[in-house]
């Protein structure tokens, strides 16, 4: 069982505060998702919870330890990230290889087995690969590494859509056969909205929500109808982002329970908005 | 089974819909395994929380039951269930939205009546 812990975690760059007194508690065996805009601080996240950086301020404990200069604990974290980090010259086959010093659970048989699947040729220089193979390249370590906690920095960058079907299935299927804590930072929501169990979104370096994803789109719904009659609705209720196209109007609600019969009486229509309308009406700085 | 992942409901109740769907057209069969929760996992491509969550929906109506060690099976009668309870819905799912439209349109229920009794031999075809 796995707990991460960041406690009022903030990072400056310069005059630029990437994160603010961020709190959080991740504990069991999930697979969440880490969402934000470009530039919300998902990337700065991570780099924090591997110690790539040092923060500016705040504490990251895993399983109760200090993460920084503590390979003891970063053993158990494997991070994909989007970079390429490894030197080039090296093989796919000496990645495995040189991976298996590191995580001393690395499935080696498992690894080539995926590179089959996904038709990775090991023998290729790790700067030979496209982008997209170079993402399944870094997707393999993560998934073969036997990590307890795997964190996957856009995933599927440069993926085909088979590709893509492949690895949202492959994490799957190694999540449930080996329980662990699986983070996905992504922009494509849509993709992974069904795969997760929690979401945290990050907005402008601070976390604005974390939760079940059937809780959050539990917690909002959208109202729609001719304009002046869903003003009328949300009276006194809170509500974030309007699409308007002349006299229809479609708000999303947020908290409280569906007055169905008023909704009724106003000729409107309550609908359950998708993962992807809820984060974008949560992230819109125009709100 | 499929499911449609743009609809108003939550992806569990879908997913237990879809299943009664299976078995209403037998697709799975009385007293037979139905796939593991794994399986719908990976095949449906949803977390395997919301697999459980939809199956242990059929397992509390007695429509799916367990068999320990070896897995899940379509109970005896959950055709019969299945039905029952989908008439006593199915005033609520189809006939208020069709008097709902119907109204909207100005078709009297005169011409209602008319237009189900035009389509009920093509049905039988």
């Amino acid at each position: 069982m796995s707990r991460i812990e960041l406690r009022s975690l903030s990072k400056r760059y310069g005059q630029t505060l990437a994160l603010k007194q961020v709190d959080l508690t991740l504990e069991g065996q999930k697979i969440v998702g880490l969402l934000g805009r470009n530039g919300a601080g998902k990337t700065t996240l991570l780099n924090l919870l591997t110690a790539k950086l040092h923060p500016t301020e705040g504490t990251i404990a895993i399983d109760g330890e200090p993460v920084w200069e503590n390979d003891a604990v970063l053993g158990r974290v494997f991070y994909m990230t989007e970079a390429n980090l490894h030197p080039g010259s090296l093989r796919v086959r000496e990645a495995f290889q040189w991976t298996a010093q590191f995580y001393p659970g690395f499935r080696t048989a498992y690894g080539e087995e995926l590179a089959r699947r996904f038709e990775l040729d090991t023998s290729k220089r790790v700067k030979e690969l496209s982008t997209g193979y170079s993402s399944i390249f870094k997707a393999i370590l993560a998934l073969a590494s036997g990590a307890s906690i795997l964190l996957f920095d856009e995933p599927v960058l440069g993926l085909d859509a088979n590709h893509r079907e492949m690895l949202y299935r492959e994490i799957l299927a190694n999540y449930i056969e080996e329980p662990k804590v699986v983070i996905i930072s992504t922009h494509l929501i849509d993709e992974v909205a069904d795969i997760l169990e929690e979401v945290i979104i990050i907005d402008k370096g601070r976390v604005i929500r974390h939760q079940p994803v059937e809780e959050l789109l539990e917690s909002a719904y959208a109202v729609s109808g001719e304009a002046s009659k869903v003003d009328q609705y949300i009276q006194g209720r809170n509500y974030l982002s309007e699409e308007r196209l002349q006299n229809f109007k479609s708000v999303i609600v947020v908290g409280g329970a569906v007055d169905r019969a008023l909704a009724k009486s106003l000729g409107l229509e309550i609908g359950r908005p998708e993962l992807q309308k809820l984060f974008i009406a949560l992230t819109n700085s125009n709100v | 089974m499929r499911l449609d992942f743009d609809s108003e409901q939550p992806i569990y109740i879908q997913l237990a819909e879809a299943m009664e769907d299976d078995i209403l057209k037998g697709i799975l069969a009385e007293e037979t395994q139905v796939p593991s929760t794994t399986e719908l996992s990976v095949v449906l491509k949803i977390n395997p929380a919301t697999a459980r969550k939809g199956v242990n929906l059929l397992v509390d109506e007695g429509i799916l039951y367990k068999k320990r060690g070896v897995g899940m099976f379509v109970a005896r009668g959950a055709q019969r269930q299945i039905k029952k309870k989908r008439r006593a819905q199915f005033y609520q799912s189809f006939v208020v939205p069709l008097l709902a439209e119907a109204q909207k349109l100005n078709v009297s229920t005169g011409e209602v009546i008319e237009m189900i009794e035009r389509g009920l031999p093509d049905e039988q075809d």
